[in-house]
This record gives C-alpha cells, structure tokens and sequence, in this order.
C-alpha cells in the first residue's frame, strides 16, 4: 500500500517532468539536423554541430544582419530599463517603509493596485498616452515604461519593512549621518539580497514583454527580440506556406527558426541559472516569510 | 508574490499602539521624511500608471473630435460582432487555465511536499525551466510541438487532437485549450515553488499532532494543508483570471502562422490592438481597454482587500 503510493506519486511527478522538460530538450536539438531530418530522424536525435553553424549562418544573414540587431536592441532595453528600476524602487521602497510623508499611503496603494494589474491591461493605454504626445516608434518608447516596475518597489518596501531593524536606522542617525548618509552607508549595503531579487524579476518581464514594444516600435530595426522571432515566424515557409518562395530565398526554415527561438532565451536562462538558489530561497524564505 | 503575515515586531503590534507609535515619530522628527527617497519613482508611478488609465478612461468617453461620447464607445464595441467571440474564447481560456493551474499546481506541491529534499528541489527546478522561456519564445516551442511532421508527441497530436497536419492542430476549437496549456506550460512552476513555499511555513508540531490522531498522508494533505493555504490559492486564481484575460502574444502568433484562418481580433486586447493600428479608431480600443482595465482593477482591489497577501500598513 505504502509502496504503492509512493510508485504513484513518482509516477504522476515524472510524468509532469516529461511535459515540462522534453519540448526544452526539442529546442536545443532541434537547430542540429536539416528541416528535413527533423521530419525523418527520431525528434529526440542529435544531428550535427556542422548544421548548427549552417542554421547560424542562414539565420545571420537573415535581413543583413537583422537577428543580432534584435538581440543588441533587447539587452539594451532591459538592461537599461532595470537600471532605472534599480536606481529608483530601492530608495523608494526604502522612503515608504521608514518615511512619514503625507501622501505615502496613497503611494504605496496605488503600487500595490497597479502591481497587481495585469502589465497586458496597460499597453494599450500607455501607446495611446504615449502617441497622442507624439513619442512612440523610439527607444526610450520602450525604456521608460519598462522602467515603471512597481513590484520591484513593493519588493524593496518589504524588504526594509521586515529585515532592517529601525533601530539601526535610528543609531546611525544618532551618529550624525543625514538622512541620505542614512540610506547610502547603512540601508543601501543592507539591500543586496533585494537588489539581486528586483533585478531578476525587472531584467526577465522586460526581455519577455512582446505586447508594448509590439505596439509603440513599428520600424523592425528598433525590434527587441521577441517581436523580432514574431518577423521570422511570418518568413518560415512550414508555418506560412504563402512564403514558399520567400523561404527559399532568405533560408529560414525550422532549424533556423528554433535556433533564432534557443538564442534568443539564452539570456534569461543565465540569469535563472544564477538566481536560482537566490530566487528559490527569496519567494520562500524572505518574501514569504510567516 | 509576498505575504502580508510577515514575521516584524510592527506587523504583531496592536493597530492602536501602531497608530500611536506614527503618530509619536511623526512628531519627533518632522512630518517629510523619507519623500525625496520616493521622488525620482513618482514620474513613473505617474506617467505609465496613472496617467494611461485616465487617458484611456478620457478617450473611451469622447468622440474623436474631444466631444463627450457619453457611454456610446462601449456600447457599439459591445455590439461589434468581433466583441462577443473575442470575450467568450477569453473566459473560455482563461476557464480552462484555471482549472488545470488549482487541480496540478496544488497537487504537484502536495506531493513534492514530504519528500526528500533533494529529490522535491530537483522537481521544482525541472517544473520552474520553462518560465525562461515566456513570450514569443514559448508559443514558438509549443507551434513546433503542435507540428505533428516534427514533434516529439507527435502520437499524441495524432490521438487527442486528431490532428495529421500543422493546420488541423490550431483548429479554432482547440485554441483555447492548446492557449492554456502554453500558459500553463511557461507559468506552472512558479506557482508550484510558490506553493511549496507556502506548505512550508506550516508548523511541523500541526502535522506530527494529526499524524498522532492517525490522520494518513492524504488526510493530511486534505484537511490539514489545503485548507492552510488556502489565501494562496485564491490569490494564484484571482491573479491568474486577470492576467487570461489580457491575451494576446500567443493568438497574436497563431495568426500569423495560421495564414488568416485564426483570426487576428481572436483575443480582447486583439480586437482593440485592431481598433487602433488597422482602423485608427482610439475612441473604441480606449474603450475596450478600460472594459480589460476594469477586469483587472477588480482583481487587484479584490486581491489586495480580500486575501490579506498584500499589507501596506506597518
């Protein structure tokens, strides 16, 4: 019976590997073996690294160069974009646990509110604001909003709520420091754990955002990657017969466009790799903290 | 994702001695501290929170010339034929997304929950690897999943989707349920480690007493830890009907690879994303992003009032 339960339990826990696991696996062989390999050989095969270098080459040459365009203007919008996070949700948060302003309680409502709220419910709304002002189809269209990232400021607000004691708030002031040597020798050096935190969450919602650079970028040379994979998709001629030709033309069939889909994650994936343990132990150990 | 019941000597204290201990600073050291730490994050707050609802808000009630419109935007989006099959595939996937996020999410935590810990962790890491891959990304993978020339499952296209080309895998009927298992897909592992988490602040003396009164593993997991994290699981569903409804990258694409049979006004932000790009009509994809808005306001008050996850009080 014990046994039994236990075999069960492995069971349904491997099966849901499987699922989870085996469409990565695809992806990674995928760029491997020739489109018509990937049709003939077992799914799960390796082919060759020589095919990889030939799917690399067609995918480069793809639009003069466009894919690697894509990749720059993606690392340049979230990295850009997180280090405004950075530079203005730590303070923040830190002003909101400690300060005593009028109107804080608002503040913190409304970026609970809107941190909640689905980010998809605002695209439209911001691409409405933003072009009746005339300042969509650049980069800072993109940035800025990116940089609006209110939970990285409710991250921070709870960090300085629950682990920085008032007190040493208090001694260092008794100490002389003002407020913002307060801040910059005692709460700053505090935050690491937080900082590490919204970095990872800003950095990752900013690479995978497809909706917002979608609607404010319309010249594909500003394309972040996602919206850029969306381009290569419409040029694949085995999901879009209508580019029989053109798929002959520019090469980029479905090693190239699984290959164009595994660099593009490459990023985001070191980045899970180095927060993991940070990661795993902040959303339970800190965050969720009872 | 942060608990409101977080272990600080403020959040034990009564309300009253919390309301008197500001009142107390407040008077000691002046009533602005802490604002300019808050400043440089108030344009931000302001210009892509704020300000867009209220433009969206503004537009959705007047007409294209700046005239009041009254509610006339919403009702002749509403009466669109577009409108009311866009709405219902949304539920409908949002519907099924739910339902398979309570019934394996809570499971998988539930049985990853007693195990050994290196056997649980390496678990929750394999479920917790494609959330790198969100976005286009992921859709990408699952279209060549879906392709049943190349995919690994290709048996089980065959079988449950009765599908022997790419084409009849994205049939319109199966959209919604092929959506939720994207969904799914990229998001379940998050949810699982963030469940977990929660099994955990639970006290092992609770557990070993039930054990003692000869409750099984099932009846443990059952009557004692299901209802233990329960707020979790409200705050998982209510967050996760908003986020369903805002759809729009994954039948985005599908258009494109579909050659026009799925239609590119599938989803809700689809149809107003047209309303704007294709037809430049602002007034009307205001007015179904304040109808998109609402839905997650609702959701967010609902969250923040109802399920004590999130506090601002200290």
């Amino acid at each position: 019976m014990r046994i039994a339960g236990l075999g069960l339990r492995l069971v349904v826990l491997a099966t849901f590997a499987v699922f989870f696991v085996v469409p990565v696996l695809w992806l990674i062989l995928a760029p491997t073996k020739s489109d018509h390999a990937l049709v003939t050989d077992g799914p799960l095969s390796f082919g060759s690294f020589h095919q990889v270098s030939l799917a690399w080459k067609h995918l480069d040459a793809f639009s003069d160069h466009i894919y690697r365009t894509w990749i720059t203007n993606s690392l340049l919008y979230a990295f850009s974009a997180t280090a405004i996070v950075l530079a203005t949700a730590i303070p923040a948060g830190y002003g909101l646990a400690f300060g005593t302003f009028p109107g804080r309680k608002v503040i913190l409502t409304l970026t609970l509110v809107v941190m909640i709220m689905p980010a998809a419910a605002l695209v439209l709304p911001i691409f409405l604001e933003l072009n009746s002002l005339h300042l969509i189809g650049n980069a800072l269209s993109v940035i800025l909003p990116f940089a609006f990232f209110p939970f990285g400021v409710y991250l921070a607000y709870i960090y300085y709520v629950t682990a920085v004691p008032r007190d040493l708030l208090d001694a260092a002031r008794a100490d002389g420091c003002g407020e913002w040597l307060t801040f910059r020798r005692v709460a700053l050096p505090l935050a690491k754990p937080v900082v590490a935190l919204v970095f990872f969450f800003s950095f990752v919602a900013d690479w995978n955002n497809f909706f917002l650079p979608y609607a404010v970028i319309a010249d594909s040379s500003q394309y972040p990657i996602q919206v850029g994979l969306s381009d290569l998709l419409s040029s694949t001629p085995s999901f879009n017969p209508a580019q029989g030709g053109g798929g002959q033309q520019v090469n980029i069939f479905r090693p190239e466009l699984a290959l164009a889909t595994l660099l593009a994650v490459i990023p985001v994936a070191i980045v899970f790799l180095l927060s993991q343990r940070a990661l795993v132990r902040g959303l339970v150990g800190g965050a969720v903290k009872e | 994702m942060s608990s409101s019941a977080v272990t600080s000597p403020y959040a034990q204290a009564p309300r009253k001695r919390g309301l008197r201990a500001v009142v107390e600073r407040t008077r000691g050291l002046g009533s602005g501290r802490g604002l300019p730490f808050v400043l440089p994050y108030l344009p931000f707050l302001i210009l892509f929170g704020i300000a867009p609802m209220i433009y969206a808000l503004k537009l959705a009630v007047t007409k294209d010339n700046g005239d009041w419109a009254g509610l006339h935007n919403f009702t002749r989006t509403v009466d669109d034929y577009r409108f009311g099959p866009a709405f219902k595939h949304i539920f409908l996937y949002t519907g099924v997304w739910l339902g398979a996020l309570v019934i394996f999410v809570v499971t998988l935590a539930l049985l990853l929950h007693g195990r050994a810990n290196r056997v649980s962790s390496t678990f929750r890491f394999v479920f917790y690897i494609p959330g790198a891959l969100a976005g286009a990304a992921s859709v990408l993978v699952w279209l060549f999943m879906l392709d049943p020339s190349v995919s690994p499952g290709s048996f089980l296209v065959h079988n449950v989707l009765g599908a022997g080309l790419f084409v009849e895998s994205i049939a319109p009927g199966h959209l919604p349920f092929i959506f939720a298992m994207i969904a799914f897909w990229t998001g379940a592992g998050g949810w699982i480690v963030v469940m977990y988490g929660a099994l955990n602040t639970i006290p092992q003396d609770l557990e070993e007493a039930a054990r003692i009164d000869g409750a099984g593993p099932i009846g443990i997991a059952l009557r004692l830890k299901l209802p233990l994290i329960r707020k979790w699981i409200a705050y998982m569903v209510i967050l996760s009907f908003a986020t369903g409804t805002q759809l729009f990258v994954e039948p985005q694409l599908v258009n494109q690879a579909s050659l026009g049979l799925v239609p590119d006004t599938w989803s809700a932000n689809q149809l107003a994303y047209q309303e704007a790009f294709r037809y430049a009509d602002f007034n009307a994809a205001a007015a179904i992003a304040v109808d998109l808005l609402a839905i997650g306001l609702f959701a967010a008050v609902l969250i923040v009032s109802r399920t004590g996850l999130f506090r601002t009080e200290d």
